[in-house]
């Protein structure tokens, strides 16, 4: 069987987040990059796949499917039986608390995250000005939005209940910029319950190998 | 068995999008007012249901659920025997189903709720509307609804050709934009979009709920 395919940067948040799945699955993949520098992404031969123009982009056999976390739930829900179990839950009532933090991460943990992550980590690398007002508001958004996830965590071992899943999952590659790239680390560093779940599902096989491939994809 | 029970405001977006799933799974539920003019839901008895204090949250019977969106896939799959099915009938198709709903919360309800917040709900609250705010976003959204276009020229809808929640979704903002906003040209300029807007709005289901969206 043919492997499918996943076109992105490894450096996107999105990318990471569908590539992820892919490895908690143990699905054979070919990671294709795509130069967003050279704005690969807006030539003709990109959009005829993805017409918004952005990455990531999965091919499963005659399925083309873009936005990261469609494919993350296309992936466990495909390849169920295999790799990681349980990531959507076991029953329909788990797997809607499930949604419902995937929901959370998509419109609530990532929009200030995202944010900061851009303003900080790469608005310097390619002489884009930051905005400190815009800066100091998202900061203090994320910081709510983080006090409620504090709450939440002390009384839950994962967002959605007692197992990883598609939740958790959605919230890696943000993450992994605001703690090691933004100088904004202590945001989650300073919430116990929120530093301890950090911790642990940054520890997984498949975190490791995504920070183990970037690493050799920086020293190219 | 007790009725699901939908907390929720008349007039938020997210509480319409799910009140017209029901209506679609044929679904009985009863309504909740929290009524957000009075801060009913940043009340302690709100919190407890939702902690990010926004509406909607439904309750069906021990199961507690907030995120409309996550509330409709919710919904869509309990029910999927009942009512209009709106997740496709094969895996790939329900695929494209959360593709395109994806495409609505990240690239479409961004610029939408920044034009229809700015335009209704910023005047109402005292202040006044940000109007390079409302042409930045006007901008950003005639560009989706270009990419929409084209989409929805090769498919009668966005994941196929079966109405799904991806079309769903996008009925509350699309409607507040062109009844409220004044700005329907965004949709009547477009041949495809129109067509579909026309489709899509003038389901028995969302007409009901259209009732509770009524501008002065």
């Amino acid at each position: 069987m043919a492997a499918v395919k996943l076109y992105g940067p490894l450096a996107s948040t999105a990318t990471s987040r569908a590539l992820a799945c892919l490895l908690e699955k143990q699905v054979e993949y070919q990671l294709i990059p795509v130069d967003l520098k050279k704005r690969e992404q807006k030539k003709p031969g990109f959009l005829a796949m993805q017409p918004f123009g952005q990455v990531p982009v999965l091919q499963d056999g005659a399925l083309t499917l873009f936005e990261s976390r469609a494919i993350v739930r296309y992936i466990a829900e495909k390849y169920a039986a295999q790799g990681t179990i349980g990531l959507l839950g076991k029953s329909l009532a788990e797997r809607a608390v499930i949604e419902q933090w995937m929901e959370v991460e998509s419109q609530t943990y990532n929009p200030p995250s995202s944010f900061l992550v851009f303003q900080l980590a790469f608005a310097p690398l390619w002489g884009i000005p930051q905005n400190q007002t815009e800066i100091a508001k998202n900061e203090k958004k994320f910081s709510n939005v983080l006090d409620v996830y504090e709450k939440r965590l002390s009384e839950s071992k994962y967002l959605a209940g007692d197992e990883f899943s598609i939740a958790d999952l959605s919230h890696l590659p943000n993450t992994e910029y605001i703690v090691k790239a933004t100088g904004k680390a202590e945001l989650i560093t300073s919430r116990k319950y929120v530093n301890a779940w950090w911790e642990n599902i940054s520890s997984r096989d498949s975190w490791k190998k995504i920070r183990e491939m970037s690493k050799a994809d920086s020293k190219k | 068995m007790a009725a699901i029970k939908v907390h929720g405001f008349h007039a938020s977006t997210a509480t319409n999008m799910v009140l017209c799933c029901l209506n679609e799974k044929q679904v009985e539920y009863d309504f909740v007012l929290i009524d957000l003019l009075t801060g009913a839901h940043k009340k302690p008895q709100y919190l407890a249901l939702n902690p990010f204090g926004v509406v909607p949250t439904i309750q069906d019977g021990d199961l507690t659920l907030f995120e409309s969106r996550a509330i409709l896939r919710y919904l869509a799959q309990k029910f999927k025997g009942q009512g209009t099915d709106l997740l496709g009938s094969t895996l790939s198709e329900e695929a494209l189903v959360y593709q395109w709903c994806e495409v609505e919360g990240q690239s479409f309800n961004p610029p939408v709720s920044t034009i229809v917040s700015q335009i209704l709900v910023v005047p109402r609250r005292g202040g006044s509307t940000d109007e390079a705010a409302v042409e930045m976003n006007i901008e950003k959204l005639g560009k989706v609804l270009d990419i929409y276009e084209e989409r929805l020229s090769k498919s009668k809808y966005l994941a196929g050709d079966f109405f799904s929640l991806a079309d769903l979704q996008h009925l509350p903002h699309t409607h507040y934009l062109i009844s409220a906003c004044g700005k329907g040209d965004l949709i009547s300029s477009r041949k495809h979009v129109n067509a579909w807007w026309e489709d899509i709005s003038s389901r028995p289901t969302w007409q009901k709920v259209a009732e509770n969206m009524k501008v002065n």
